[in-house]
């Protein structure tokens, strides 16, 4: 990116305005590989991309269960997202604990928010370099947020983030209107659609991607590879009838420098 | 004035910690009941200290939040204390005004802790409280002792209670009760507690909560009846002692 005078503290403001630490960290956010989630009114699903270092190891998990009611996918540097997912597991349980109750999920985000908050206004510490979709289920419905590490965090009906995000969300865009009254089939379809536009043409199987779901009567969950084995392979020929040219991905995601990229 | 004086009795070292020995000034029974459109509980005004019948004005129930109300019995002091824990606890709830609210399953399991806590550092808070609530539709009922035991029930008696009430609720209470039936068999009960047991005075409040919410309806006292002849006239009635 750029090198300036501002940008060593995260405690030193730019005369713009701006905390380059911050947003550096949100860079990371969209280096590390793709996560989606989307959310009908009783289903959320989360979905992301398992990358891998080389042939020979295996991949990263990058989706967690918080609770019974709650999980998480993270993209960035995955070290902090387990260290949060540890934060979280920790504050679910004791609240179960002290009230027999589940955690709402709106208010295991805020914590959350103003953990990384935290880490903007001291000087000895540094943002986490991690994006969470936070998936969750609690008595006002299903809900699905995202938290940045600068602090801020919200709600959406559906989101993607990391590396080539930008090619899911435009296929996101499209379809969202549909997914409040989608089944779960079908959200789980959208899902998988989605991710796969973020794989640029590259064959989507069931050991890239790892898909996961939440639901009223469904505690938090990872589907079973060989469910989503089946359910690539019925689409995949539903789609070579339809037409099957891939949007153009914008690559360009170092655009947008000028103007301070808090909100994505 | 020295201003050591009051301490000279006390000593203060790591090994000698304050706890609650005996109680002091204590409430006797609460009862509580699931009815039609929530729970209805009952308690007399009254704070003995040991045997004196001292306060009689004492409100031993409270509404908790939106949806629950708490009854205790025991030492009246901790009941102020638990109050104040509760009211923390519900302002702290509120303040994330995210539509959110602690609920009676909540607030009973919130006081479980509390309570145990207490108990295993020696130092309990001497009351038994009866929680209850409803939230959604769903009616809860609940109990939790000094000790920390804890369940829910249809029916709930402490003290007394549960010698002299229980045996009544277990008879005839039934799954939703009108208003009026939930009254008159909490009355019942009351009205047994009061003949039997020594710390009970008459003068008793009701205390409901429903969806709408909690009212703490206006102290009266119950229709006594002490006109049998071997009670006025024992001497020549035909009571041969008082037994």
């Amino acid at each position: 990116m750029f090198r300036n005078q501002y940008d060593t503290d995260v405690t030193t403001w730019s005369p713009a305005g701006r905390l380059f630490q911050v947003e550096y960290a949100m860079e990371a956010v969209k280096q590390g590989s793709a996560a989606i989630g989307l959310r009908s009114k009783t289903h959320v699903v989360l979905a992301s991309i398992n990358k891998a270092n080389s042939e020979l190891s295996s991949h990263q998990k990058k989706i967690f269960k918080a609770d019974d009611h709650i999980g998480i996918a993270i993209a960035g540097l995955t070290a902090d997202g387990r260290v949060l997912s540890r934060y979280l597991r920790s504050e679910c349980i004791n609240y179960s604990f002290t009230y027999e109750s589940p955690l709402p999920v709106g208010r295991l985000v805020v914590q959350l928010a103003d953990k990384a908050q935290v880490c903007t206004q001291r000087s000895w510490k540094r943002p986490y370099g991690v994006g969470l979709l936070v998936a969750g289920l609690d008595e006002s419905g299903a809900h699905l947020y995202y938290n940045c590490p600068s602090g801020n965090y919200f709600e959406y009906q559906a989101f993607a983030i990391g590396s080539r995000s930008q090619a899911a969300k435009t296929y996101l865009e499209r379809k969202y209107e549909t997914f409040m009254s989608s089944s779960r089939e079908e959200l789980i379809k959208h899902a998988l659609f989605a991710i796969k536009e973020t794989l640029q043409g590259e064959k989507l199987t069931s050991s890239i991607c790892t898909v996961a779901v939440v639901a009223v009567d469904e505690p938090f969950h990872v589907i079973d590879q060989n469910a989503i084995t089946e359910l690539v392979e019925s689409f995949e020929i539903q789609e070579e009838t339809a037409e099957a040219t891939a949007p153009a991905g914008d690559m360009q995601e170092d655009q947008g420098q000028q103007i301070a990229p808090m909100d994505i | 004035m020295n201003y050591f004086e009051g301490l000279e009795g006390t000593v203060s070292s790591e090994s000698d910690s304050q706890r609650t020995l005996t109680p002091y000034v204590t409430g006797t029974s609460v009862i509580g009941i699931k009815y039609k459109d929530g729970i209805l509980m009952t308690a007399d005004m009254g704070g003995s200290y040991g045997s004196t019948l001292r306060y009689k004005g004492v409100e031993r129930m409270k509404p908790v939040g939106k949806h629950s109300i708490i009854g205790a019995s025991g030492e009246i002091s901790d009941f102020q204390e638990i109050m104040r824990y509760l009211d923390e606890l519900i302002i702290h709830d509120n303040m994330w005004d995210d539509g959110n609210s602690l609920g009676p399953k909540e607030i009973h399991n919130y006081l479980t802790r509390v309570m145990y806590n207490r108990r295993n550092k020696f130092d309990p808070l001497w009351n038994t409280l009866v929680l209850g609530g409803i939230k959604n539709g769903q009616k809860y009922l609940g109990m939790v002792s000094s000790i920390g035991v804890h369940f829910e029930d249809d029916h709930i008696a402490t003290g007394f209670g549960n010698h002299l009430a229980r045996p009544i609720l277990r008879d005839e209470w039934k799954e939703d009760m009108s208003f009026e039936d939930a009254v008159k068999l909490l009355e019942k009960c009351m009205l047994v507690l009061l003949y039997r047991d020594r710390s009970a005075i008459n003068k008793l409040q009701i205390t409901k909560i429903t969806e709408e919410g909690a009212t703490v309806y206006q102290p009266y006292a119950l229709k006594t009846h002490w006109g049998f002849t071997a009670f006025k006239n024992p001497a020549n009635g035909g009571a041969e002692g008082s037994w």
